[in-house]
């Protein structure tokens, strides 16, 4: 609300002024903060993926080993949902929600619930786009908060995408059309009629939805992301031409 | 009195529309809409948002010239609406469906359910009680929009009405289907659950018809001034002394009342959803009322008595 010329008004305004610059202080360091520590725990996935399969030669397995590891990371990531709402980062609820949404459902309702699925190759695909994917974008936040950032860094921001969102989607629609057999044969998550709540739900069918979902939200994402890659690029762009 | 000047510019981009001259000061924005309807028959009145300023607050149609801060020389921002639809031809359409989708599957048209229960009837009677009370409420509200609503603003955008009929359809779809499916299960305390939930159903029907009748007399056809609802002599309006939009609030309760009787999940969907929305706009409904009268009650909530 405006204060008028009363007293007391500008000492008024002088606290809130402090108090914001105090809470955007405190933003800042949780900020700078989460993002290191996102950066660290996908380089961490990064080095087990790579390690294992340097020492066993085989990809079979390497899901088993840092399941724990990725369920924390990626459902750590819930808070960035969070960040938008409070305001403290600028970017829409929704994009970020669908996104995170996106990988919680991968990682909890089909790699770690559909056992049988958790060696195929499409996985190892989904995985190793994801690792490169967070580690560019967390380190992206971390050097900006930082007022740091190194040129290569942003490039690869904004220009790494381009391939791996795609092959990211691949990986993933491969591996929900591979559970579909077990999910039918095990009838999980689902509940057939009669019952109490006379309600009926069919995952199977819940995941045939979920592929054809990809058809219009993949290409709004990816347009979204190349739209602010000209934006950035293009700013850039005007102020060479200024010097 | 001196004739005045309008201007009429694009709140986009300020290029000149509409050049009036010999205006009338008593005119009003309707009329100032209307002559830039002549002359550019694709922006009908309602499509027009006339404003004091590009990026202001639109003026409403009764807005006189003269008492506006303008001189003898008139300039308004123009901003088209898209196309416009009324409020009760989306209220109608909305309404329609839900009525006639939930009675296909009442009475098990083919290719729903098994063949087996094509045109068969459900030998519960709650579900013969649901339909009737789910098509008492539709009939209910296209009546109401036909003889009892009147409309302050006529128009809205047409992008609405597919989304709202998406919205009532498809949840009448999922809810009928259901309620109507051979292998439906009764509720679970049986007659005393169906009877209570009928009970509140029935009320709460009463109270939106006394509401929705209390606001249409609330101020006579052709006006628009504003008036603060109170309780009448009709013991169902009195839930006005501490609710600002009892109509949603007796809505609300309607669906209670319909989820309890089905004890259907999809229907518990409907009205969580529902409630929500409907929050929505009577908190939006009680702060326009708070800012347009001082003397506003203080005990009023928006939705739900002294909680929401």
């Amino acid at each position: 609300m405006a204060s008028g010329e009363e007293d007391g008004a500008v000492e008024e305004k002088e606290t809130n002024n402090k108090k914001k610059r105090t809470k955007s202080a405190i933003a800042t360091a949780w900020l700078t903060f989460y993002n290191i520590a996102m950066t660290a725990g996908w380089l961490v996935l990064a080095l087990a993926m790579a390690r294992y399969y340097l020492q066993k030669g085989t990809h079979k397995g390497v899901y088993r080993s840092i399941a724990r590891t990725l369920k924390f990371f990626q459902t750590f990531a819930v808070l960035e949902v969070g960040h938008c709402a409070i305001g403290i980062v600028r970017t829409s609820v929704i994009v970020t929600g669908v996104q995170v949404c996106s990988r919680i459902f991968m990682v909890w309702f089909i790699t770690n619930s559909i056992r049988q699925v958790q060696n195929q190759e499409s996985v190892i695909l989904f995985l190793v786009v994801w690792t490169v994917t967070e580690i560019t974008r967390y380190s992206f936040y971390t050097f900006k908060l930082l007022n740091h950032l190194p040129y290569f860094i942003k490039w690869a921001r904004y220009n790494l995408f381009i391939v791996m969102y795609p092959l990211g989607v691949i990986g993933e629609l491969m591996t929900i059309y591979a559970a579909l057999p077990y999910v039918r044969r095990s009838g999980m998550y689902s509940l057939r009629l009669p019952n109490k709540y006379n309600v009926s739900f069919d995952y199977y069918y819940f995941l045939i939805i979920v592929m054809l979902s990809y058809i219009p939200l993949f290409p709004q994402l990816y347009f979204h992301m190349l739209r602010q890659r000209r934006r950035v690029l293009h700013g850039e762009v005007i102020v060479e031409k200024d010097e | 009195m001196r004739q005045c000047e309008v201007e009429i510019l694009d709140a986009k981009n300020k290029e000149k529309l509409l050049l009036l001259d010999k205006v009338e000061p008593s005119a009003t924005i309707l009329d100032i809409k209307s002559m830039f309807h002549k002359s550019n028959q694709r922006w009908y009145p309602a499509r027009q948002s006339l404003c004091l300023d590009p990026k202001g607050k639109p003026l409403k149609d009764e807005d006189v010239l003269h008492q506006l801060p303008v001189g003898t020389t008139a300039t308004f921002y123009f901003r088209d609406l898209g196309s416009q639809i009324s409020w009760r031809t989306v209220f109608l359409t909305e309404c329609i469906g839900p009525l006639f989708i939930y009675l296909m599957f009442y009475f098990r048209v083919p290719f729903i359910y098994a063949p087996k229960y094509d045109f068969t009837t459900s030998k519960h009677w709650v579900v013969h009680l649901a339909c009737l009370c789910h098509s008492f409420h539709y009939v209910k509200r296209i009546l109401e929009t036909l003889f009892v609503h009147r409309f302050c603003q006529g128009t809205m955008p047409l992008r609405n009405i597919f989304k709202n009929c998406l919205y009532y359809w498809c949840f009448a779809v999922w809810m009928a289907y259901y309620i109507n499916h051979p292998l439906y299960t009764p509720p679970y305390y049986g007659e005393q659950q169906v009877k209570t939930a009928l009970g509140i159903f029935v009320f709460c029907q009463l109270g939106s018809f006394s509401i929705h009748i209390t606001l249409r007399n609330l101020k006579p056809p052709g006006s628009k001034t504003k008036k603060i609802p109170y309780p009448t002599k009709n013991p169902f309006t009195w839930i006005f002394a501490l609710v600002s939009c009892p109509n949603y609030t007796y809505e609300v309760g309607s669906w209670l009342g319909f989820t309890v009787m089905t004890q259907c999940v999809p229907v518990a969907f409907f009205t969580i959803v529902g409630f929500i929305q409907m929050t929505m706009w009577a908190k939006g409904k009680h702060r326009s009322y708070l800012r347009e009268f001082k003397e506003y009650p203080t005990l009023r909530s928006p939705i739900l008595p002294f909680v929401l």
